[in-house]
């Protein structure tokens, strides 16, 4: 019975940890889908490196803006030969042209995909008018809202999932640890006939439940030891810069606190819920 | 000390197993309840340990009304009560000795003093070579005698016996017996539940006769008349 205990202690407790794990790597995965979106403002050809550093500088203070990356007309020439060389065609073209046909411009961040419509707003007004040549932000728009929308809705179904699933594996740990106790029931029906008094008879099923959750915590920490490590070069392959096991390592006294706070609470506060019922004599 | 005043107790739907029984028992005195199977005898005593609640009526042990105790306070209350129940009532998972300790650790003895009574007590009920043995591993005899050894090594005030020699051979009787008699003398009360005829015409104590839930006597030196 108290392998029994132990077994689904470990299944409950494995969920609690996974939830935690779960929260943590979706964070990762909308933080790196947040990252890839970007506002690109672009300057008019006639306007002066000094005047679109000044707007940088200004941008730079909006409070949403995470980062901004000045790219000169040099440097998005660089890029573009850089990146086309290969194109003859692309690069005859432009040595056809003979001057530098691109803008200056700036890239911005926010720090969350919603924030962009407020950093656009600032740059529309007409005192940047004479300056801009174009935001792309309206051809973006349509992909970033639904990236706002995906990682909202992803993070708020994590949260319902997350808050059912660790319902159900408490529920189930304290039905397991009730069903054992039952077994005792008449033992403590003759605890209470001969004196003993309710903490007196409390006492080794607390402690009882108490190691229970000691050890099925150990295992689980075990296990998740064993599953960050195994999957981890998969995992990095799917997504780049997560690193499991790496997260796992470094938030180990967490993990290993988490799961001793949840074994040994499960295995006390079931123990203590269960034997009242039967204390009623 | 312990006063029966009024005692009715119906099972449901409509089993009398008490109806209208009013006593009292003295201080140190060995009182005798007689009567057939169903008489009522072990609902009177598990009334007296709050087991189960009178449907109407009230018990009063040492001036204190037993309904009106709360469950957190009841422990206290049976650890002036010795009882010896007729199905034993053991703790399976515990050995003789660890059965019989028990209550010793319950009032908070120290080790050297649980040690010592369990010594004499399991000398006293002759179950020394059988004290690591488990209720499953002992006779009908034995495990009464645990029980017995249970319910008086922490020196109750009362010692409520139900049927305890029903299970031992006429040797072990008279012991128990005997025994009991010697505890009564140094000062506990006791109240024995028995059918057994011939205890109690030799005994010579009082005896309270039930029969269908009703005191139908109540004699000073009882004798076995159904």
């Amino acid at each position: 019975m108290i392998a029994a205990n132990i077994f689904i202690m470990v299944l409950a407790i494995s969920v609690i940890t996974a939830l935690f794990l779960f929260k943590d790597i979706s964070q990762f995965l909308i933080s790196s889908l947040e990252e890839k979106v970007d506002v690109s403002v672009y300057f008019k050809y006639e306007s002066s490196e000094e005047d679109v550093l000044k707007v940088k500088e200004e941008i730079g203070k909006i409070p949403e803006v995470k980062e901004v990356k000045y790219v000169s007309k040099e440097e998005a020439l660089k890029k573009f030969t850089e990146k086309h060389q290969d194109n003859p065609v692309l690069m005859e073209s432009l040595a056809e042209v003979g001057v530098n046909p691109f803008l200056a411009s700036l890239g911005i961040k926010a720090f969350q995909a919603h924030q962009y419509e407020a950093v656009v707003s600032f740059l529309e007004r007409p005192h940047f008018n004479y300056l801009i040549e174009k935001i792309d932000y309206y051809e973006r728009k349509p992909v970033i809202e639904r990236i706002y929308g995906l990682t909202s809705s992803f993070n708020r179904a994590g949260i319902v999932f997350s808050i059912i699933l660790a319902l159900v594996a408490i529920l189930v740990a304290f039905n397991t640890v009730r069903l054992s106790i039952y077994n005792w029931r008449e033992e403590i029906k003759i605890q209470r006939l001969v004196g003993a008094s309710n903490w007196f008879i409390r006492g080794p099923f607390l402690v009882q439940g108490a190691i229970c959750g000691f050890f099925a915590a150990l295992i689980c920490l075990l296990l998740f030891a064993l599953l960050t490590w195994g999957i981890d070069s998969k995992a990095e392959l799917l997504f780049p810069g997560l690193g499991l096991f790496a997260f796992f390592v470094s938030n180990f006294w967490l993990i290993l606190l988490i799961q001793l706070l949840s074994g040994i609470g499960l295995g006390v506060i079931s123990s203590l819920i269960a034997v009242k019922k039967y204390l009623k004599v | 000390m312990i006063r029966f005043q009024n005692i009715t107790k119906i099972y449901p739907p409509r089993t009398i197993a008490l109806d209208d029984v009013s006593f009292e028992v003295k201080p140190k005195e060995f009182v005798c309840l007689v009567g057939k199977s169903g008489a009522g005898k072990t609902t009177l005593l598990k009334l007296l340990l709050a087991e189960e609640r009178p449907t109407s009526g009230r018990i009063f042990f040492e001036n204190q009304d037993i309904q009106k105790v709360k469950l957190g306070y009841l422990p206290e209350l049976r650890r002036k009560i010795g009882a010896v129940f007729q199905d034993y009532k053991l703790l399976p998972s515990k050995t003789a000795y660890e059965n019989i300790a028990y209550v010793m650790e319950v009032i908070g003895a120290s080790d050297l003093e649980i040690d010592r009574d369990m010594t004499e007590v399991l000398d006293i009920v002759g179950l020394t070579k059988k004290a690591h043995n488990f209720p499953a591993q002992l006779s009908g005899g034995e495990k009464q005698r645990v029980a017995i050894a249970r319910a008086l090594i922490h020196r109750p005030e009362v010692i409520l016996a139900d049927e305890p020699t029903g299970n031992l051979d006429p040797y072990h009787t008279l012991d128990i017996i005997r025994l009991l008699l010697k505890i009564n003398e140094f000062g506990t009360t006791i109240i024995l539940a028995t059918h057994n005829k011939e205890i109690i015409n030799s005994l010579g104590k009082r005896a309270i006769t039930l029969n269908e839930g009703k005191v139908i006597r109540d004699e000073k030196v009882g004798r076995f008349i159904l």
